[in-house]
């Protein structure tokens, strides 16, 4: 398995060169990053050139990096992250590009080279929304017909904004402001690297 | 000449057929469906944010809930993931384990996938049958883990504990009598592998029981034969994982072809269909539980041979024995720890996929070194197999529709997560 991930790292290196801000190794798996405008260029080729033949988008994840380790994030803080599987050549890939503007995040939409990112896109719009361009069918795909806001940011609260109940004097389900607080049971904390040594011990 | 219109119609978010909460949009001409707008949701329960807010063993009863008919392979595809990600490494018996309740679990989901999708289309009896066995099976997860389906039993590092030398019994009550209770515990009289071992040795009959009922009937066939056809470069392209691929002829399992835990030094076979259609998936879910009783034996005879720890040393990662915790500082510093503030996870992100009986399930986590993960994607194969829904039940009839909805063997806890 190492070694195909070698190989596949340095083909990846070999043909897109400039184009591919970074090639990472880890745990395992290879990461290439492109940027955006590189996104959907980058899709096809990875799809049809025979020595990556990569056949198959099994997900698309989006990310927002803004609360990264309880740090100030200095970049792009939406992402996707597709993740693409080769049943010719056996291998996987992640493929990510942040979207350029954090007021408005767009990516290039992959639902013509890949027909299953259609609803993949759909969620992460939903979710982070992140705009997919080119897309032919951009709805909500997840949550409540009319929701506002999108959810998996990080700056939106777990319990939300509006709660629902039925409202026996209107005879109707009614949305009011969450009455609920948020509590956090355990915090979050980072640790410094090797913390307790944790995978040495 | 009668004046035809067209319709447009809710199939769902109630209906019997619709496997939970699926609503359809349905638009007609006549009993031609001309387009299917799923409506899926109705029970997002935004199981990745909740993660992110919870320590990363505590998420683990979460997996239960997402696919609620095949509970611990969620579990396993979730514990891989943050196994990745630190390291470490599992006990070979609880390798051992997994794969065994894997398979379990993949008989189970089958059983119920083929029950349902038969009484879907018309087969009473079939689901009768099926719910049988599991009964048989769900005990087995009881017995382990003390709950009939959401087990929680796969933690981070190896399985919760060993299989239990004694498998449970019934006991005489109002309503069963001394003779049923002894009929019902002849099987129960040794260990949870004996009670397995019957299992096993009883199961082929079964299956050759459901192939009488369904594989010649020939209602069975017309229902099914020629539906919902779907051709290998369609499958790759939708993004089909599991059975509904391998029914296309393509021939990929990822616990042959990438394999996780023990799979590689086990003995079975991948069944791959030829047309395409509902009755092909119907025939590799059929076989896939043959072989997955085969793995089972296999696993069976092997565990009887090797005790052995289940779940990894490593204290950062699992808890210490009751019994340490107890009588030693330095472990119960560790379950304190533990317990509290939960184990931290560096930096880094992984994607593991197991071959979940659906298909491709796949954990993308991502943790900043925290001690709970940053960000957890759960890539369900019904989502990708239900988005395929328009494209396939075009230009089938209305009725077709239910039968496409019971060879993608949706379950909704899965696609709305």
């Amino acid at each position: 398995m190492t070694t195909k991930i070698e190989r596949l790292s340095a083909l990846l290196g070999e043909h897109f060169g400039e184009r591919a801000k970074s090639i990472v190794i880890d745990r395992g798996e290879v990461t290439l990053e492109v940027a955006a405008d590189d996104y959907r260029s980058a899709a096809i080729e990875l799809r049809d050139r025979a020595e990556f033949a990569f056949e198959q988008l099994v997900d698309v994840s989006g990310l927002d990096y803004s609360a990264w380790a309880n740090r100030e994030w200095t970049r792009e803080r939406y992402a996707a992250s597709t993740h693409l599987l080769s049943i010719a050549n056996n291998w996987r890939l992640r493929l990510r590009a942040f979207a350029p503007d954090d007021g408005f995040p767009v990516l290039d939409s992959l639902c013509d080279v890949w027909p299953s990112a259609n609803w993949f896109e759909r969620e992460v719009f939903d979710l982070f929304g992140i705009m997919f361009s080119g897309h032919p069918d951009l709805r909500r795909i997840l949550t409540d017909y009319g929701f506002v806001g999108h959810p998996f940011r990080k700056d939106f609260p777990v319990s939300g904004y509006v709660e629902m109940r039925y409202d026996p004097e209107q005879r109707r389900v009614v949305y009011q402001p969450v009455t609920i607080e948020p509590r956090e049971n355990t915090p979050r904390v980072v640790r410094e690297a090797n913390y307790g040594d944790v995978g040495h011990g | 000449m009668a004046e035809i219109r067209n319709y447009t119609i809710n199939f769902g978010p109630q209906h019997p057929a619709a496997h939970g909460v699926l609503r359809l949009v349905l638009e007609l001409s006549g009993e031609v469906v001309e387009r299917a707008d799923p409506h899926i949701g109705l029970l997002h329960r935004g199981t990745e944010k909740l993660a992110e807010t919870r320590t990363w063993v505590q998420s683990v009863p979460y997996m239960d809930r997402l696919d609620y008919v095949s509970m611990m392979c969620n579990e396993h595809a979730y514990c891989l993931a943050i196994e990745r990600l630190i390291g470490v490494e599992v006990p070979e018996r609880g390798q051992y384990i997994r794969v065994m309740f894997d398979e379990i679990t993949r008989i189970l989901n089958h059983l119920l996938a083929i029950g349902t999708h038969a009484l879907d289309i018309g087969a009473m009896t079939m689901v009768l049958y099926t719910f049988r066995e599991r009964e048989d099976l769900m005990d087995a997860y009881e017995a382990v883990s003390g709950a009939r389906m959401h087990a929680a039993y796969y933690r981070p590092g190896g399985v919760y504990r060993d299989l239990p030398d004694q498998m449970p019994q019934y006991e005489a009550s109002k309503w069963k009598n001394a003779e049923t209770v002894r009929q019902l515990n002849e099987n129960r009289q040794g260990s949870l592998l004996d009670f397995l071992e019957d299992f096993t040795n009883r199961f082929p009959k079964y299956c050759d029981d459901y192939e009488t009922l369904l594989t010649d009937n020939r209602i069975w066939k017309q229902r099914t034969v020629g539906i919902g056809v779907v051709t290998p470069e369609q499958a790759k392209a939708w993004g089909f994982t599991g059975a509904m691929l391998r029914g296309s002829g393509v021939a990929w399992d990822l616990r042959k072809k990438q394999p996780y835990e023990v799979y590689d030094r086990l003995d079975f076979d991948i069944p791959v269909g030829k047309e395409g259609d509902c009755y092909d998936r119907y025939l590799v879910r059929m076989e896939e539980m043959r072989q997955s009783n085969h793995i089972i034996k296999q696993c069976i005879a092997w565990l009887r041979k090797n005790p052995g720890p289940v779940i990894t040393g490593n204290h950062k990662v699992a808890p210490p024995s009751r019994e340490a915790m107890k009588s030693n500082m330095e472990e119960l510093i560790h379950h304190f720890k533990l317990f509290s503030e939960g184990m931290h996870v560096p930096e880094g992100e992984v994607y593991a996929a197991i071959e979940h009986p659906k298909g491709e399930f796949g954990v993308y986590a991502v943790s900043d070194g925290a001690n709970k993960p940053y960000r957890l994607k759960l890539r369900s194969p019904g989502f990708a197999h239900l988005a395929a829904m328009d494209a396939m039940a075009k230009g089938h009839l209305l009725a077709d529709v239910v039968a496409i909805i019971g060879t993608m063997d949706i379950v909704f806890g899965d696609v709305d997560r």
